[in-house]
């Protein structure tokens, strides 16, 4: 019988029937980080359990790292606390760190594919629900609360109900200018912020074959932005090449046989779907979020919607956005004066990202009053864009070139908004308080239309700025 | 090991009306700066609680009356604890004193976060949802009971039906909504699977 990615991974990582019904499924690959897994550390310690298959859990610290410091003890003395206990609890239970000094460091769904962990047909769980990224290789990959993470920690395992399946399929070629991070901004705006709820989301269709994988990485990051937990991409020859000689990818004569397992577990013609929705590329123009949640977006020549003009659930959501956006309703999003601009995330963080952006902004300089900060993904991408002359371009042009990890996405580190400062960002989050100030506005676009607005000092269409 | 079985929840109630409130919201990213859970409770939607002044001025919030202090179940819109898969969102609600939550609509992460805690996460429908409010609002003294065996939220006399996953609403009422036994148990079955799996077993 045809099947979908999703079932032939759920089948093969299924170890038993639970009998409240849920499956006890095998997690092959589970990723930590310092904000949610200290606790599920101490759980197993009160327990008396050991980590089960300490060579399948991989650590890094991306949340809290400061982007301006690299020596310990950190000025917070909370987060010097939290990297301190992470290397601890590796070290007590033989866990790979890829800490600060390694060179690996960096977010954890840039790090598990940067170095080969991430691999199709697998299951890869992270106390983080930007998991999800790393479904674009064809993994059923997941955010897990901290008891979960306990769980996989003591027994490579959890408990998990299955979920319905939606393909989702984009065709045709993207317009000039327009980008992965549009994709899955449209569809969530679509779709709906609780759309997904229940389901994996399968992307296909020409538009994605087409992408490369950091595109897939970006739409898949934000799948859980749109309600559900896990969006993935079916394996293909680009997810091999991407794959290929890194660290941890299977290597010589066991190459050839990872291939043809991986690519083995594509979802098969004529595999039943749930649900279908299609969109087409050419339909999609650069989005702009205007609200306190990614669903709440625009097209950049579209007007902010009026709260007149929709029905009593969706006008108390207007209504609340407006007024912590500081924003009137039927007025265009273009133009609105920004006053910080970021680039970087799980979601756009990666060397793609900052290669497209550098190649916009060479020759350009930040708008006069605006602060602008480029953080690459990992350590990994950061050595890549010094040797490529990438970080330089962001400097010369006025942007301040931090080092790797999660910063102004959730500012749990020093990178925070103040005040009702406007911020152009290229992360995946625009809800209230996000970006480290409870008045702070949090604007969600690609970063070729973030670097657009830092150039002009106010939101634009980055195909008009840089069109010469 | 021998868990609490969750049939009923009853007690009064606070609303805290809202369609999409997120993880941020119910405990701001700052606060889980720490490397246990213990105290959590007191930053339970602080900032929409309280003002950024550095001396905890509280706003205008349900949670800041007198009156709903006592409250053990929380009523609130669709898609509540969208967001994050934080783990900190429904240990902060269960840790300041709330036991169940109401709502027209959960996210999922969350939902099976407050499961594994032995919070139930009931939906009722949307008109449903805003009589349990206003009787709440009228009378904040209004016994709210929660049956899972039923399926039904009582108050007031009146009788709503609510919804609830199947497998979360068995491992609640039978006291097993602490999954690590159950998975344990499973030890020898995960040594076979694991050992089928190339990228496990290398």
């Amino acid at each position: 019988m045809a099947k979908t990615l999703f079932q032939k991974v759920w089948d093969a990582h299924s170890v038993r029937q639970l009998p409240n019904g849920q499956t006890q499924l095998l997690i092959g690959t589970h990723l930590i980080h310092e904000v949610t897994s200290p606790q599920a550390f101490a759980m197993i310690r009160e327990l008396g359990l050991k980590v089960r298959y300490p060579h399948r859990t991989f650590a890094t610290v991306d949340h809290i790292v400061p982007t301006d410091e690299a020596v310990e003890p950190y000025a917070d003395s909370l987060a010097d606390a939290m990297i301190k206990a992470l290397r601890q609890n590796c070290k007590e239970f033989n866990v790979t760190f890829f800490d600060r000094s390694t060179g690996k460091q960096g977010i954890v769904h840039v790090v598990g594919p940067e170095q080969g962990i991430t691999q199709p047909g697998t299951t890869i769980a992270c106390g983080d629900s930007h998991t999800s990224t790393h479904g674009a290789f064809g993994a059923i990959a997941f955010g897990i609360g901290t008891t979960q993470v306990r769980d996989v920690l003591a027994t490579q395992t959890m408990a998990l109900g299955s979920m319905k399946v939606r393909r989702i399929n984009v065709d045709g070629k993207l317009s000039h200018g327009v980008y992965a991070k549009d994709v899955i901004l449209h569809i969530i705006r679509k779709l709906g912020v609780n759309g997904g709820t229940g389901y994996a989301y399968e992307y296909a269709g020409t538009t994605f074959d087409n992408f490369s994988m950091e595109e897939r990485m970006t739409v898949c990051n934000m799948s859980i932005e749109g309600g559900a937990r896990v969006g993935y991409v079916n394996p293909d020859g680009k997810t091999c090449e991407f794959l290929k000689g890194r660290p941890y990818s299977p290597k010589d004569r066991e190459w050839d046989a990872a291939v043809n397992r991986w690519l083995s577990f594509a979802s098969d013609p004529g595999a039943d779907y749930d649900d279908v929705v299609n969109f087409k590329a050419g339909d999609i123009e650069p989005t702009v979020t205007w609200g306190i949640n990614p669903g709440q977006a625009v097209f950049i020549n579209e007007n902010i919607p009026a709260p007149e003009s929709a029905g009593e659930t969706e006008k108390a959501l207007i209504l609340e956005a407006l007024e912590h956006m500081k924003f009137e309703g039927n007025t265009p999003i273009k133009g609105k004066k920004i006053d910080v601009a970021f680039i970087g995330s799980c979601t756009n963080g990666r060397l793609s990202d900052f290669q497209e952006t550098a190649r916009l902004i060479k020759g350009r300089h930040v708008a006069p009053g605006v602060k602008a900060i480029a953080v690459p993904g990992s350590q990994v991408v950061a050595g890549l864009c010094e040797t490529m002359g990438i970080a330089q371009t962001f400097r010369d042009a006025g942007f301040e070139w931090r080092d790797a990890g999660c910063s102004m996405c959730l500012a749990m580190n020093p990178d925070k908004l103040v005040g009702d400062q406007l911020c152009a960002s290229s992360s995946n989050r625009n809800f209230k308080g996000r970006q480290g100030s409870i008045t702070g506005r949090t604007l969600l676009m690609s970063p070729a239309m973030v670097a657009a607005a830092a150039i002009t000092g106010k939101v634009s269409d980055a195909r008009e700025v840089f069109a010469s | 090991m021998a868990l609490e079985k969750i049939s009923k929840v009853t007690g009064t109630a606070v609303a805290v009306p809202g369609d999409d409130i997120d993880t941020d919201r119910i405990i701001p990213a700052r606060f889980m700066k720490c490397v246990t859970f213990d105290g959590l409770g007191e930053f339970m939607f602080y900032d929409v609680r309280f003002n950024d002044d550095g001396k905890k001025t509280p706003k205008t919030h349900p949670l800041n009356e007198e009156k709903y202090k006592k409250a053990t179940i929380l009523i609130t819109g669709n898609n509540f604890g969208c967001g994050s898969s934080r783990e900190h969102a429904p240990q902060a609600i269960y840790r300041y004193g709330i036991r169940a939550v109401i709502a027209e609509g959960f996210a999922e992460i969350f939902f099976g976060n407050s499961t594994t805690l032995s919070m139930p996460c009931v939906t009722v429908s949307k008109a449903d949802r805003q009589i349990l409010q206003e009787l709440v609002q009228n009378d904040p003294t209004t016994e709210i009971g929660i049956d899972l065996e039923a399926k039904t939220v009582k108050a007031a006399g009146k009788t709503f039906p609510c919804e609830i996953r199947e497998s979360a609403r068995q491992v609640l009422v039978s006291g097993h909504w602490d999954p690590i036994a159950e998975l344990l148990e499973g030890n020898n079955k995960v040594d076979e699977v694991a050992a089928s799996l190339p990228y496990v077993a290398a």
